[in-house]
């Protein structure tokens, strides 16, 4: 069993990678993808291969260093949360305009059923608005498998390739068999330089390019093993699983379905299989993760008459939320199990702040202080503290996406409103808060922001902070005015400190950033362990 | 032999490392493995679930649909009951006693009590204590996983094989320790089970 290992899907892209000759890594942490940089930064054949894996302030920067090492001819990664892809978009369509010299795979692993995440975005829609190959596993044996073929079709083509995930695949264990290792590639320049500067000329040039590629593309997706058409007699119903959908559909049929099914795992979509499935049965099921991205395209691509097209579009499938091996049960006409009752004594049990967190020293004075007025208005971030809005503290009233906070709390103001608090945490400062810290102080807007710093990025479980010890210099280098940089400790003893500090700062009509500033408990308690 | 299994608990109770000791244990006995696990956002004091399948045949879907979870491995008696819908109808729940008592509306206890003993088969005991009695308080999981290991259908020798691999670095005392949980935790099911 030597090259067996047990592996998170996270983690078999992450040693997949590493094997398949991976120089660099680039992320910044996200729920579901933050264990596959994790893992490469704790692997002993990366650090012996120097492979970087070093966080990046956001998936923009995150996706602009992968692009420079692949310039380079190294094969980079860079992996991000669904809503990351939103972040690294520039980078990401404009990466497929210019081409890539080392191989450069995008892994983006999404949320359905929004576990840890404000939205349901599926990344696929990026891959084709981008127009590049999209590669969804099913099973981490795969993943493992895929992200060296997609380095492959990288390099063939010269154009980065995208990698999609789900919760359920990102943080499943499963039994990987782990094949050769590759040779990272050396350092060699692009064979044509001039395609890098997309000016407008060029552009041109690399869109007529890339548009023909996907000629290629669709031809590698067509005899792609794992775009898999298996017949059966039952012509009623054909299915078509994607990704994760594959293995939920397949265990009603451990033997095999009595229906056609066509499993795919690579885009585009391979047409030619779907008019097959069109063809020779009288309708067809969807079961794909995410949004209805494959029911939409496939009404394109078979005669409009003769067929029914079943899935989320059609409410056979749920509209929204993960797929599960339940929710697709009376699509495949799969009897339910008998099933004892939901007990009624059973109540939720939403998640808090930990007990002795600096956030909730925090929250405790800003509630006790916006009491003071008759409308104070808190625009908050994403992270730890977004669970500021549940009771007890009930002290936010938005969370959008990184790096709102400072910036509504700027629109609000600029509206009339006072109180204007925004509330962000200190690796979500650094990640999308500076630049709207620099709007604010060139308007001199009438806002109070507090950074709530943890010292770490928090909710991702504690990976570092790209402004830990800076953050005072970072607010004067933007022109914060240095009196009105305050820094508190959290703690309960502090508690008429920090109310005092918070209403002077909000009495003071220009910026202000407050910065309480304690180490998250949970990567306190890890640190004294180790020492 | 297929074993499906939903582990729950609180954010923070260490349902993963009963996870990763059978985990380990089903690797070296060569059987196939699925385990999804919940991590983010909810791990923060919120209820936890991770579906764990072991099975000497390949494994479909890293989720376990209702109706076919064999066991419910639970550290808190609320969440045992959580997913009772996931359990068969034959399936056993074995679960820690304890409420961990973070929010305002927690059921009663009695009630709580009354509701499992009226499932037709649970195992309930209290870890806690018992992990403070044998070995130390930090062993309840370990304690737990013993009392689950009559159902689990791997050896319970194995068992204590994956516990000593999962803690192999943390020195033999602390392997022993968690034998000794494990044992008693065992020992208990065993005399509840005549």
């Amino acid at each position: 069993m030597k090259n067996t290992k047990l592996l998170l899907g996270d983690e078999a892209i992450a040693l997949g990678a590493i094997h398949a000759g991976l120089s660099g890594v680039y992320a910044y942490p996200g729920t579901p993808s933050t264990e596959i940089t994790e893992f490469i930064q704790t692997y002993p054949l990366a650090a012996e291969r120097h492979i970087h894996c070093q966080w990046s302030c956001n998936e923009k920067t995150a996706m602009e260093a992968a692009l420079g090492m692949s310039y380079m001819g190294k094969r980079a990664m860079v992996c991000m949360k669904h809503v990351g892809m939103n972040v690294a978009a520039d980078a990401f369509v404009n990466a497929a305009m210019t081409g890539t010299n080392g191989g450069l795979v995008v892994i983006a692993a999404d949320d359905p059923s929004m576990h840890s995440s404000q939205n349901e975005q599926d990344s696929r829609f990026y891959g084709k608005f981008a127009m590049i190959p999209i590669m969804e596993p099913s099973t981490q044996q795969e993943a493992y498998k895929m992200i060296g073929e997609a380095f492959d079709l990288s390099e063939k083509y010269k154009v980065p390739v995208l990698i999609r995930l789900v919760t359920r695949l990102a943080h499943s264990r499963a039994v990987v068999t782990v094949g050769d290792i590759r040779e990272q590639n050396p350092m060699t320049y692009p064979s044509n330089p001039r395609q890098w500067v997309l000016m407008p000329a060029v552009a041109r040039v690399r869109n007529k390019e890339l548009i023909a590629h996907n000629v290629d593309f669709l031809a590698e997706a067509e005899q792609s093993a794992h775009n898999c058409y298996t017949d059966a007699a039952d012509k009623k119903m054909g299915v078509i699983a994607s990704g994760i959908a594959y293995n939920y559909l397949m265990e009603y049929f451990p033997s095999g379905a009595p229906f056609p099914v066509l499993k795919i795992s690579q885009y585009p979509l391979p047409i030619e299989k779907i008019r097959r499935m069109a063809a020779e049965c009288e309708s067809i099921l969807v079961l794909e993760d995410g949004q209805p991205f494959i029911e939409e395209q496939i009404r394109g691509i078979i005669p409009p008459e003769g067929i029914v097209v079943k899935g989320r579009l059609t409410g056979e499938v749920p509209r929204t939320g993960e797929l599960t091996p339940d929710n697709i049960r009376e699509a495949l006409g799969v009897p339910t199990a008998e099933v004892f009752d939901p007990s009624p004594l059973v109540v939720p049990r939403p998640p808090a702040l930990c007990m002795g967190c600096g956030h909730r020293d925090m929250y405790a004075a800003l509630n006790e202080v916006a009491k003071e007025f008759v409308d104070c208005r808190v625009f908050s971030d994403i992270g730890c503290y977004t669970l500021g809005f549940l009771p007890p503290y009930k002290a936010i009233h938005s969370v959008v996406d990184m790096g709102a906070s400072i910036t509504m709390a700027k629109g609000a103001a600029d509206a009339g409103q006072y109180p204007s608090v925004a509330v962000i945490g200190d690796s979500t400062f650094t990640h999308s808060g500076m630049t709207g810290l620099l709007d604010a102080v060139n308007e001199k807007s009438d806002i109070t922001i507090i950074i709530s710093d943890n010292l770490t990025t928090g909710m991702t479980g504690g990976q570092d902070s790209a402004g830990t010890g800076r953050l005072e210099q970072i607010c004067q280098g933007i022109g914060v005015e240095p009196e009105h940089i305050r820094v508190v400790v959290p703690l309960a003893k502090n508690m008429e400190e920090m109310k005092q500090i918070i209403r002077e700062e909000i009495a003071y009509h220009g910026v202000s950033v407050i910065i309480p500033r304690r180490e998250c408990i949970q990567t306190a308690r890890r640190h004294n362990k180790k020492s | 032999m297929r074993t499906d299994i939903i582990l729950s608990g609180v954010g923070g109770q260490g349902i993963l490392s009963i996870a990763t000791i059978i985990g380990a244990a089903a690797i070296k006995e060569g059987l196939y493995i699925k385990q999804a696990e919940v991590h983010g956002m909810s791990q923060r004091g919120g209820d936890v679930q991770s579906n764990l399948r072991i099975s000497s045949s390949p494994i479909s879907s890293d989720l376990i649909p209702l109706g076919g979870a064999d066991l419910i491995i639970s550290l808190e008696p609320m969440e045992a009951l959580r997913y009772l819908p996931y359990l068969t109808k034959e399936g056993w729940i074995i679960t820690n006693t304890v409420p961990f008592v973070n929010i305002d509306n927690y059921p009663d206890k009695e009630k709580l009590d009354q509701e499992l003993a009226a499932l037709p088969h649970v195992i309930a005991l209290d870890v806690d204590g018992m992990a403070k009695s044998v070995a130390s308080p930090r062993a309840a999981n370990i304690v737990l996983l013993g009392a689950a290991a009559p159902f689990l259908g791997i050896d319970a020798e194995k068992l204590e094989e994956g516990i000593a691999s999962v803690f192999a670095r943390k020195g033999t005392d602390v392997i022993e320790m968690n034998v000794k949980a494990f044992r008693a935790g065992l020992e208990y099911a065993k005399s509840n089970l005549k």
